[in-house]
Parts: C-alpha cells; sequence; structure tokens
C-alpha cells in the first residue's frame, strides 16, 4: 500500500537542541508486590536511534516505557530523558517534558467521547494559545500523513483496530516529538495491516530523524525496520541492499526475568551464541 | 486444581488495614488535589458545565419522582398517628420540616449516588483499564484538573439546586395526599407549610446538599481512578462507588445534624 503525500519537510530533532542520547536507563529496579519486574535494567537510546524491545510477556517490556515517560517510579536507578532525570521530576514538570515526547498505547487510548479530530489535536487544544484554524491544519497534516483524512469526524468506536492505531500514531507525532514511544503498535492486527503500521514508523524514523523505543512481539516487524528503509522520493518503504543494512540506526534489546541479556544491532543478534536468543529469535 | 474450583484468598488483619489505610489516603490525596485545582489554570469551565447538564438536568426526573412520593407518603403514614391525637391540621408542619431538613436532602443524596457516583466510577474506571487515564498524561493534561474537579462543582452545585426542587416536590405530593385523601385544605396546608418553617431549618437543609456533594462525586472519582483489573474492576468499581457514597451520606448526615444542633440550637 503506497505511504501517503509527506506534508512536513523538517526533522523533528533540528528543532531543538541536539542531546546526547535520548533515553538513559542506570540500573533500574522495580517490583510488583513479590515480583520483580525489572533488576538493575541499563541501556541507552541514542539521538536518531531505534531501539526495538523483545521479552515474554510479563518480562517489563511496557513497563520500561511507562518508566521512560515519568508514568511510574523506580525503586531505585535512575532514568534520563532528553538531558533531564524524570525519577525525580514532580508530576507538573513532567508535563512540560511530555511535550516532547509521543507515546502509541497498546490499545490506541484514543478518547471514546472525543471525534478522530478532537483526539488528535488534544495536545494542541490543552495547550489553548494556538489558533483554531492552525489546530485544523495540523490535524490535517497529521492524518494524512497516516492517511486517515476522511476519518477526521469519526468516533473511535467506528474504526478499525488497524485504523485506531494509526490515529494513535497520528495524535503521538502532531506536535513532532524528540522521541516517540511504541507500545506494540502491531498488536492484535493482521499482517497486511501490521506492515502499514510498520511503514508509517520507519517514515518516521527516517524522514523526521525520530528517536523511538518500540516494544513488539512481532521479531518480523523489527526485521523489516532493520532491512528497509523510507525513501521520500518514492514516498514508500524500500529494502535495503545487503551492504547499506549496517547504517540503519536500529538495535534489539532483549529482557529475560527482569535483566536485560541482549543490546545490539541485527548482526551481533544474528552472531549471538546464547541459546535462550537463538531459541527466540529462531 | 480443577475447572468450577473456587478458591478463597484470606488476608491477614494487618494486610488488610493496610489496604484500607492506603485507600484513605489516596482518597484524601485525590480530595486535597480536586480542590487546589480550583486555584490552578486551567479551569475546564465546559467540562463543569457538560457534567452540570448531565449530573442535575439529568437526574431531575428521578428527583421530581422520588421528592413527590417521599413527601406524600410521608403525609400517608403521619396521618393515622396525628388523626389519633386529634391533629391531622399538624400534616402540612410535619412533611415541611422533615422534607426540608431530612429527607429531601439525603433520600435527593442516595438517589443521586446511585445515578452519578455509579456514572463517574464506571465511566472513569473504563478509562483507567483502558490506558485513556495514561494517555491523558501523557498527553501533559493533569486528569484530575480535567476530569475529577469538573465533575466534584458539578455535583455540589447541581445537587442543591435538585434538593430544592425535590423539596418543593416533597410539598405538593404531601398536598395532594392531604387534600385528596384526607380531605384538608390545600390553602391551609401551604400557610401551615409555609409559617412551620424557620430559617435554621433552611439553613440545615441547604448545608447537607453541598456537603453530599462533595461526597457523591469525590466517592464516584476516587474508585474509577483506582479500578484495576479489566471489565471486572470496573463492575466492582462501580458498585463500591454507589454502595460506599451512600453509606457515606448516612454517616455524614449524623455528624453534621449533631454539629448543626450543637451550633444552631434545638427547634
Amino acid at each position: 500500500m503506497p505511504a501517503p503525500t509527506l506534508p512536513l519537510e523538517t526533522p523533528a530533532a533540528d528543532a531543538r537542541q541536539p542531546s546526547a542520547e535520548a533515553i538513559r536507563f542506570e540500573d533500574v529496579s522495580l517490583a510488583f508486590d513479590d515480583k520483580q519486574v525489572l533488576d538493575r535494567i541499563s541501556f541507552r537510546l541514542a539521538h536518531g536511534e531505534t531501539k526495538a524491545l523483545f521479552g515474554v510477556a510479563g518480562s517489563g517490556k511496557s513497563t520500561i516505557l511507562k518508566l521512560a515517560l515519568g508514568l511510574m517510579k523506580p525503586d531505585s536507578g535512575r532514568i534520563y530523558v532528553l538531558g533531564q532525570e524524570v525519577t525525580q521530576m514532580s508530576e507538573k514538570d513532567l508535563f512540560t517534558l511530555r511535550g516532547r515526547i509521543g507515546m502509541v498505547f497498546q490499545e490506541s487510548a484514543l478518547f471514546d467521547s472525543f471525534t478522530v479530530r478532537e483526539n488528535v489535536a488534544f495536545r494542541l487544544i490543552e495547550d489553548g494559545n494556538i489558533p483554531e484554524d492552525e489546530i485544523e491544519r495540523r490535524v490535517r497534516e497529521a492524518l494524512s500523513f497516516v492517511e486517515l483524512e476522511h476519518t477526521v469526524d469519526m468516533f473511535p468506536s467506528e474504526l478499525s483496530g488497524g485504523m485506531r492505531r494509526r490515529v494513535a500514531i497520528a495524535r503521538a507525532i502532531i506536535t513532532q516529538p524528540e522521541v516517540i514511544l511504541y507500545d506494540s503498535p502491531t498488536g492484535g492486527l493482521d499482517p497486511v495491516t501490521s506492515t502499514t503500521i510498520v511503514e508509517l514508523i520507519v517514515k518516521q524514523r527516517d524522514v523526521y530523524k525520530t528517536s523511538s523505543l518500540l516494544v513488539t512481539h512481532r521479531l518480523q516487524d523489527a526485521f523489516i525496520m532493520a532491512t528497509h528503509y523510507f525513501d521520500r522520493k518514492a514516498n514508500k518503504m524500500l529494502p535495503l541492499a545487503s551492504g547499506a543494512r549496517c547504517e540503519v540506526p536500529i538495535t534489539f534489546l532483549i529482557l529475560r526475568e527482569g535483566k536485560v541479556i541482549f543490546d545490539g544491532d541485527l548482526e551481533e543478534l544474528a552472531k549471538s551464541k546464547d541459546e535462550y536468543i537463538r531459541e527466540y529469535i529462531s | 486444581m480443577a475447572a468450577g474450583d473456587f478458591q478463597v484468598q484470606l488476608i491477614s488483619p494487618a494486610e488488610f488495614a493496610k489496604e484500607k489505610l492506603l485507600a484513605l489516603q489516596e482518597y484524601a490525596l485525590l480530595v486535597g488535589q480536586s480542590l487546589a485545582n480550583l486555584f490552578r489554570r486551567p479551569l475546564y469551565v465546559t467540562d463543569m458545565i457538560q457534567q452540570a447538564d448531565l449530573i442535575g438536568v439529568g437526574s431531575l426526573p428521578i428527583v421530581i419522582l422520588t421528592g413527590g412520593f417521599t413527601g406524600a407518603v410521608l403525609a400517608l403514614n403521619s396521618a393515622s398517628t396525628l388523626s389519633r391525637f386529634g391533629s391531622l391540621t399538624l400534616i402540612a408542619q410535619l412533611v415541611s420540616v422533615g422534607m426540608v431538613t431530612e429527607l429531601g436532602p439525603v433520600i435527593t443524596g442516595l438517589m443521586v449516588a446511585g445515578r452519578n457516583a455509579s456514572g463517574m466510577a464506571s465511566e472513569l474506571g473504563s478509562m483507567t483499564v483502558t490506558e485513556q487515564i495514561d494517555a491523558m498524561r501523557a498527553l501533559g493534561t493533569d486528569p484530575t484538573k480535567k476530569l475529577v474537579t469538573p465533575r466534584v462543582v458539578a455535583t455540589v452545585i447541581m445537587l442543591f439546586f435538585l434538593t430544592i426542587i425535590s423539596d418543593l416536590l416533597g410539598l405538593v405530593g404531601g398536598n395532594m395526599v392531604s387534600t385528596l385523601l384526607l380531605g384538608l385544605d390545600s390553602r391551609q396546608y401551604w400557610t401551615s407549610a409555609w409559617q412551620s418553617l424557620v430559617w435554621r431549618d433552611v439553613t440545615t437543609g441547604l448545608i447537607k446538599p453541598v456537603l453530599f456533594g462533595f461526597v457523591i462525586s469525590t466517592v464516584g472519582c476516587y474508585f474509577g481512578m483506582s479500578t484495576r483489573g479489566g471489565t471486572q474492576g470496573v463492575g466492582r468499581s462501580t458498585t463500591q462507588a454507589v454502595v460506599v457514597a451512600s453509606v457515606l451520606i448516612l454517616v455524614v448526615d449524623f455528624f453534621v445534624t449533631k454539629l448543626l444542633i450543637a451550633l444552631l440550637g434545638y427547634r
């Protein structure tokens, strides 16, 4: 399915001060009741990089995203997002930082009682200082990016699962965030719709150079992202030549029993001799 | 464990007490935030008006019916006792004072608790389990400002006016029973009803709905925002919100009545 016409040209990173890394976790631990979900997790997400998080159900992948956004606080350790330590920030200060981060939730988390327009424009409306015509223009741009302009007056209950996911992406990108967090963006979708979603993520990565953390259960999504790029002239996702694959800024992080057991690129993953990892990716 | 087995999990008294204390703490924090938000921007006045329409105008039919029939049954029940002492004409005073000081606020509060505390708990609970509350926080909006404070303000204001309407309909119901069934004079009924009320009755009867409205909305919002466990959790929260709000209304009613009697004296 061909991708929609590109509405914007300026990568998000250019508009703000560059930071060495987008996200850094330092020895982060978190337990729920008696279960240690995360055990001294450390990793970094470089600026412009995409990191795919893998692990079995309950391994703490979604928890990492919520910690990065400050929706939860860890029991110990530090988390830095865009140079700021979120573990020490108050909820009020976090609201300001969250303006630079976008998140796509697992089940879209669209507001049921709002139309698609109101959902996508939510952050802009809450700002209170943006004129109505500017809001309308940006909503149209964001929805055309995900090819859903025709749904602007519909309610989430009238949309399919894939459409809701795309609207959630439009809502996350409307303010051109520097970091996007994706929580199972293709979960529960058919292969064709999943590829559409992956194409949007690749486009966001390559055109806007957005840093992103991607939680996914589908290895094939991450492999597509590692072996494809978004061609701006053709306006669609195309396969990379095998020699060019190392230039794609995507890495893999695998969690097991609360610990990081792998953090590297596709080549390192393919060469890994760890039995669990080999079984996981087979 | 075989399919169909039912397991009961017992928790220790210490764990139970800890759970309840934590719940009380969370409720107190929510109450504090909902009040503090009144002095912070933005105020979400549009949401307040919308909630006032849903809570106030939406509850009007049941308040009218319960107020009217409460006054009618009060007149009917008291008639047999009063007639034994030849004091049937005191019905108007009894209905008037009873409705304005006690039955009007309490019955209206219980009706609104059943309708709206459950509505708030189920709506906010559904939003919580589908991560819409997290999404709101992720998009830079404080959910207590956007969702809780408008509901609290709307419920307090609307319950005040709904109670007045309920009181009036109670008097009308009492009047209908008095005149149509008991053969009393309508003009005499209304004159007695009006003259029997003193300012402390009206003050008592209008302070209570303000407090009840606060209880209903904060309890409904608390159980909604603390929902866990999917659709089953939403159902649980909805039930708990109605039960706790209703019981708290009766408890608060007792203590407020005692306090107001101490402050304002007996009639």
